[in-house]
């Protein structure tokens, strides 16, 4: 029987593909990897492309993934797939969106503080109001 | 006493809001269902990643990234998980409490703190209360992507890297099950170190492709990117369980309500029909 390792293929949203194997091949940043078991252990960033895995039938699996991490130790094979497209500059731009919709909350503060002062003042007047009904019930004029 | 018209239309208005809260509390027990399923889902990932970074730890790196080095405390970061829509009992109130708990405690300490809000209601509170907010990314939805997140995440990051903060918190409501959720902070950064690593005998390390730093960083990245996409969609379940709870409570109270309401409108009416007989007998004996 051929050596065999464990797999497990998970995305931050969902788990792609957890098993037994006896190859697995990524397409690691500086080119692609083939793993077997007993492989040292290597930690690798993963780039777009197709990961395949060799189950222990013979059967080959195809997932593609957007990018991730590869972690292999001599048993157990883990990819951290990416769900989102990354780039270093796409990053960039969503944390400046962020930061962006966070300063214009901000500004909306005043006609907030200008809604909280109308309140305020609603709630006196009604407040008078309410007293001067009293008296005028009270006294009967 | 109301007349029997005018306690009608009561009834009816009352009955009007209970098939609102019924229809909401059913709407409530099935996306919950659903947000349960995406969080057992995110599971695996948060595991696997925690896994790899408790390897790390025992690893003995060649250096240790910025992410996992205590240092001193001069200003922190908090990032809010909170809901977009309200109606959910108390859960954005004790979510908040123990947000505004957290930011007191880093205050009298003479920290400042950075807020980071997920959710529309964590922007409104933290907006009132005074926080300076950074970053904010709402109107998630009840299926969000990791992609929405990474923004704020970033945001928050960055301001780590550039010595802006130097601790970093989530705060969210941990689903326990249908009738509790429990507020919880949690540190992001630096990373501690998992006990277990300590009394491990022996050393090695991993082989980094390209570089150890460029790796880890990414690494590290996407493990606080993962907790806190965790965060949201646990926070998430809790979100529709809390008004599940909440729509049940006040369709109950509608039908105690009505209940009430049904009983003083049956008095007025025997009272009216009692009325009109005894005047109609008067009548009579008068004749």
């Amino acid at each position: 029987m051929a050596m065999t390792m464990h797999v497990n293929i998970v995305s931050a949203e969902a788990e792609i593909f957890s098993g037994t194997v006896t190859e697995v091949f990524a397409p690691a940043v500086m080119g692609e990897v083939g793993v077997y078991p007993r492989h040292t252990q290597m930690l690798t960033q993963l780039k777009p492309g197709e990961v395949r895995v060799v189950k222990e039938n013979g059967d080959e699996d195809h997932f593609y993934v957007s990018g991730g991490m590869l972690e292999v130790q001599p048993h157990v094979v883990t990819v951290l797939s990416d769900t989102a497209v990354r780039a270093k500059d796409l990053d960039e731009a969503k944390a400046v969106e962020a930061k962006k919709r966070a300063e214009q909350a901000l500004k909306d503060r005043k006609s907030d503080m200008d809604y909280a002062r109308a309140e305020a003042e609603l709630a006196e007047a009604i407040a008078k109001l309410q007293t001067i009904q009293r008296m005028r019930r009270k006294y009967g004029s | 006493m109301a007349s029997g018209k005018e306690i009608r239309s009561k009834i009816k208005s009352v009955q009007n809001t209970q098939k609102i809260t019924r229809a909401m509390e059913m709407v409530a027990a099935s996306k919950m269902r659903k947000a349960q399923d995406r969080m057992v889902a995110t599971r695996p990932y948060a595991q696997n990643i925690r896994r790899v970074i408790g390897h790390l730890a025992m690893a003995h790196p060649e250096f240790t990234h910025d992410y996992m080095r205590e240092r001193d405390v001069k200003r922190v970061g908090i990032i809010v998980v909170s809901s977009d829509r309200g109606l959910c009992g108390g859960l954005n109130t004790n979510l908040f409490k123990a947000g505004l708990g957290l930011m007191r405690e880093w205050k009298d300490k003479g920290v400042d703190v950075d807020v980071c809000s997920i959710g529309s209601k964590g922007l409104g509170f933290f907006k009132r209360v005074g926080g300076k907010i950074v970053a904010e990314t709402s109107n998630l939805g009840d299926a969000p992507s990791l992609e929405e997140l990474l923004g704020s995440v970033k945001v928050m990051l960055d301001a780590y890297d550039n010595g802006e903060i130097d601790r970093l918190f989530v705060v969210f409501n941990q689903f326990v099950n249908t009738m509790t959720q429990k507020p919880t902070v949690e540190q992001l950064l630096p990373i501690k170190a998992s006990e277990e690593s300590k009394d491990l005998e022996y050393h090695w390390d991993y082989i980094y492709e390209p570089e150890a730093e460029e790796v880890l960083g990414q690494l590290l990245m996407r493990y606080v990117e993962s907790l806190v996409y965790q965060g949201v969609v646990e926070n998430i379940a809790c979100e529709q369980a809390a008004r599940m709870v909440a729509m049940k409570a006040a369709s109950d109270n509608a039908g105690n309500l009505i209940g009430e309401l049904q009983l003083a409108y049956n008095k007025a009416r025997q009272a009216a029909i009692t009325q009109e007989l005894s005047e109609i007998v008067a009548g009579a004996a008068a004749v």
